[in-house]
């Protein structure tokens, strides 16, 4: 018998004056190995505005914990404030949560995987929370190589207070009000590659087919991984001069290359010619499978990623898809050596090791 | 695959699935919501409308729209056991809820007359929901129309047949009161026994709706020596209806694995009947009788038998004692028909003291004269224009049981409108198999952001069940009631687990921006952004695979980023997710309103004008 679905995820919001998803979903739905239907991995119904791009990230989140087997409750989902701060209560609501401070959500995430190493930490943040107030707790959790997913849902604009230019906007960008943006762009995506990021990505909230392996690939690496996703704001930023509406970002993609996830279990099977396409193998046994990788490119190169990237800014190109990986990258706990299994499984005695430890940890500092 | 062109009305008729399976098409969905509203007048007067008998069909229907209803799909693996919604006991809930004056109010809505209607003259031969139905239709139009009827009063089938604890006569008596009251000329005890004659009283159109009378008979050895112990059931069941029949032996056999056969045993476990038994030839499943009349007749302690085919009667000096049954199987040959041959397994005795034969009904005309130029095909049936009802003879027309042999209520009705639609033609100087247009409407449902005229809400109720009188009651008289129909709160709860199909999801291409709400909020994953190609593959391809291909996919015109948008109607539970989480509205809820054609409704007619003002 699989498991039943958790109670949790039933949650009826009556007091609202829409409706919450109905239980009721496709016959076909198939259960996975961890027992759960995609259905499952749902949360509560979204109360950003019909149309945001963060629904579609929400959904390629669920899709992608569905498609690699994740028990929900092996999940931290880990956020600042903003819009795309809400968007943890719209998916896994039988996971773990925390809405930190303003820009403070690389720090809680960080201390929450010092404490327990085992559950898989999604920082969702969005450009507001990680470009301007939180910059600094984005910079020194990447260069520290915190082991999580930290997703940026970028739409240039702060959709909370009405729609003010984001520092991500891109310089010459018109606002709905008309005014042109005058500053230059905060450029994460180039900023994570510098600071170290062991994977790092961009992608596009409107096309799931490209953004659901990347999340993938993301959640099975070991390190920090950053996954930069321009996501248009429906209300303040989807106008003509804006240069992150759906159109604009439909228009200038530049697809680096299509990129497969292979999980550990799945048989690999080889089908395409040798050159046409480069397979990265993760430390869980997984395969990244990258197809029609532009000519001399090679994702194990940062200095190579960071000049493609430049060179297609300068082109006015959005460039999306899997820039740099390294599978063999070494996280936090590796640097700083620590105890190999979650504070909550040790005993009293390990984590208070008495007046004795304390002395000979001193008296070889002396 | 070519854009879906919405605007034939058959389209979205179809997605309403209730709708286009009921012969009569009645707007089931929208009299479910007006039983939740508490508006019962107007629910009954849209059934009457549609299918003239709504408490008798509420009790005795055959539900066509049931086995037919979405909910039934969409709570596949969702729940222990998928059902429909109660349509058919919802039904029963107006009828059991309407005003005393409904009568007045039925009026107020009937057609105009049409201007020189009242020199024609209709007979109707037969009083039962065929004849009933073509009355109704044609008597408010002006037409004057005749019933001649074999017994007392009107109902046919309806009432010498259907038994009371499933179908109490007052119920009879006010929707055949209805129809009489319309300016029908009744005439009861008169049995027509000669066509000739009836057409030499210059009627200007005859109608034939007299049935299928004659139950077929079961020759095997013995049947004629214990004949006072064996009856057909058809007549059984009429003479119990005239009280000639009282009493039936202890152990009774009832053969065949129909309708009547479960009318016949249940009749008989009323009547002294201890131990009943029905017996088929087939097996279980593929008994022509509904599952829940096999249901309730095993829940008043009636045995059912499979595989069984009568072999002979026994008989000890002239008294029945048994009968010899051999024990069958299926077997396919090699034309591929199926057929029954004996498993080999020895005869089987089954002992009893009384047999009813319900192995089907045979229409019978003994009555239509050879000579008058009716045709007549190889089985002695009359040669029918399926559209139009009309026989070879161009005044006289069929319906019900005697046009195409049994079948049940609701199709005596949909025959029954679609003849009267000819008979308004033909006097009218107008082509027979002309069909006037439905009545179509699409209007929008959104009062709010999050607000829509419709309860889009999915009950995730599951389907409850009919309270029922205590089986000590019912037992022991065979006028009591067995179903005691919904209570309000209940038939509300019922009501609400109506998908509301008729609200349909409408798309435009042109604002759609594609951001992909629509189909991340779909809960059943419906709605899928995709290039276009051929129906068959594009059905593999789509967020969920539309493997139902009796359900159409609706696809748009090419889209900006020349995909196309491609919706699975198959499982879509109306609950316009799609259209809440459209930032654009390029999806909406329209109500879809479709009044089948009947007798006198012709675009800008009186008869169109009076149907409108039943309010939505």
């Amino acid at each position: 018998m699989p498991p039943k679905a958790p109670d949790c995820v039933t949650t009826r919001w009556h007091e609202m004056t829409y409706l919450p998803k109905p239980r009721l979903h496709h016959p076909s739905l198939q259960r996975n190995a961890a027992g759960f239907i995609r259905r499952d991995y749902e949360g509560a119904v979204s109360t950003l505005c019909a149309g945001c791009g963060h629904d579609s990230i929400s959904a390629a989140i669920i899709q992608a914990c569905w498609e690699l087997d994740i028990e929900p409750h092996r999940v931290a989902k880990i956020s600042g404030i903003g819009c795309s701060s809400k968007t943890p209560t719209y998916f896994l609501s039988a996971s773990h949560g925390f809405n930190a401070v303003h820009g403070r959500m690389p720090s809680v995430l960080t201390g929450a995987n010092l404490a327990n190493r085992e559950l898989l930490y999604l920082g969702v943040s969005g450009d507001g929370d990680s470009a301007s107030i939180g910059i600094g707790q984005f910079v020194h959790s990447i260069r520290r190589g915190v082991d999580m997913v930290y997703i940026v849902e970028n739409n240039g604009v702060y959709g909370l207070t009405k729609g003010q230019f984001s520092a991500t906007a891109d310089q010459g960008s018109k606002s709905k009000k008309g005014a042109i943006n005058t500053d230059a762009p905060v450029d994460m995506v180039g900023m994570a590659l510098q600071l170290g990021a062991s994977f790092v990505a961009s992608s596009f909230s409107g096309d799931k087919a490209q953004l659901v392996p990347l999340l993938k690939a993301a959640m099975t690496h070991k390190g920090a991984a950053f996954l930069d996703v321009i996501s248009p704001c429906v209300t303040f930023n989807n106008h003509e001069g804006s240069t992150k509406s759906y159109d604009y970002v439909r228009e200038h993609n530049h697809a680096l290359c299509r990129m497969d996830f292979i999980s550990s279990h799945a048989e690999i099977t080889v089908d395409y010619a040798p050159g046409e396409v480069r397979e990265v193998h993760q430390h869980d046994g997984s395969v990244l499978r990258l197809r029609k990788l532009p000519e001399g490119h090679d994702s194990g190169d940062r200095v190579g990623a960071m000049n493609y990237l430049h060179a297609c800014q300068a082109r006015g190109e959005i460039v999306t898809g899997l820039l740099y990986v390294d599978p063999d990258a070494a996280d936090l706990h590796a640097h700083l050596d620590t105890t190999p299994v979650a504070f909550n499984t040790l005993g009293e005695g390990e984590l208070c090791p008495g007046a004795a430890t304390l002395e000979a940890i001193n008296a070889d500092l002396r | 695959m070519q854009p879906t062109d919405i605007g034939n009305p058959q389209y979205f008729h179809k997605v309403v699935d209730c709708q286009w399976a009921c012969p009569a098409h009645t707007q089931v969905p929208r009299y479910i919501r007006m039983i939740a509203a508490g508006r019962f007048d107007d629910a009954y007067l849209l059934n009457w409308d549609s299918n003239v008998f709504p408490g008798i069909l509420g009790r005795t229907c055959d539900r066509p729209c049931e086995p037919a209803c979405r909910r039934g799909r969409v709570e596949e693996n969702n729940g222990e056991k998928p059902e429909p919604v109660a349509i058919c006991r919802l039904k029963r809930v107006a009828a059991d809820n309407r005003s005393v004056d409904i009568e007045k109010r039925m009026r107020e809505r009937l057609p105009e007359p049409v201007p020189g209607a009242e020199r024609f003259r209709i007979a109707c031969v037969g009083g039962g929901p065929s004849s009933l139905t073509v009355a109704r239709d044609l008597a408010p139009l002006g037409y004057r129309v005749t019933i001649f009827e074999t017994d007392a009063k009107g109902g046919g089938f309806m009432r010498t047949q259907v038994p009371r604890f499933r179908l109490p006569e007052a119920v009879i008596n006010e929707e055949v009161g209805y129809i009489l009251g319309l300016g029908v000329e009744f005439v009861g005890n008169h049995k027509i026994d000669s066509m000739k004659s009836l057409l030499a009283e210059n009627f200007d159109a005859v109608f034939v709706g007299c049935g299928a009378p004659r139950g077929r008979n079961l020759h095997v050895p013995g049947r004629d020596e214990a004949a006072t112990w064996i009856h057909l059931g058809i007549e059984w069941l009429a003479s119990v209806y005239f009280e000639h029949v009282k009493k039936v032996g202890r152990r009774v056999l009832v053969l065949g694995g129909g309708n009547t056969a479960m009318d016949c045993c249940r009749s008989a476990r009323r009547l002294g009947g201890e131990e009943v038994k029905v017996i088929v030839r087939s097996g279980y499943e593929e008994m022509k009788a509904s599952p829940w009349e096999k249901e309730d007749a095993e829940h008043e302690g009636v045995e059912i038998l499979n595989w069984l085919n009568p072999k002979s009667f026994v008989h000890e000096d002239g008294k029945l004692t048994g009968m010899w049954f051999t024990p069958m199987r299926a077997e396919v040959d090699a034309n591929g028909r199926r057929k029954l041959v004996p498993n080999g397994e020895p005869d089987r005795l089954i002992e009893c003291d009384e047999v009813l034969i319900a192995v089907g009904q045979e229409n019978a005309f003994p009555w239509i004269e050879r000579d008058l130029g009716m045709a007549f095909d190889e089985w002695g049936m009359p040669v029918l224009d399926k559209l139009t009802m009309q026989s070879s003879l161009p005044g006289v027309f069929f319906g019900g049981d005697a046009a195409f042999g049994p079948k049940n209520i609701i199709w005596a009705v949909e025959h029954g409108h679609q003849a009267a639609v000819s008979i308004h033609n033909l006097l009218q100087h107008e082509d027979v198999r002309k069909r006037p247009p439905p009545l179509t409407n699409l209007v929008s449902q959104k009062m709010g952001i999050h607000e829509w005229s419709y309860d889009n809400e999915i009950s995730p109720d599951e389907r409850y069940v009919v309270p029922w009188a205590p089986k000590e009651k019912t037992l022991t008289n065979i006028h009591q009631e067995v179903e005691l129909g919904f209570d309000v709160q209940t038939a509300w709860k019922e009501a609400q687990r109506c998908l509301n199909c008729d609200v349909q999801t409408v798309f435009t291409k042109d604002i759609c921006i594609e951001c992909d709400a629509c189909v991340d909020a779909c809960p059943t994953d419906c709605i899928t952004f995709t290039s276009n190609g051929e129906e068959m593959e594009l059905r593999t391809r789509l967020t969920a695979p539309a493997q139902n291909t009796g359900q159409d996919l609706y696809v748009s015109e090419p889209l900006k980023t020349a995909r196309v948008m491609v919706k699975d109607e198959d499982v879509c539970l109306h609950c316009g997710l799609c259209a809440e989480r459209c930032p654009t509205g390029a999806w909406d809820m329209r109500q879809f309103l479709f009044v089948d054609s009947c007798a006198g409704h012709d675009e800008g007619s009186a008869t169109v004008a009076t149907r409108k003002k039943t309010p939505a």
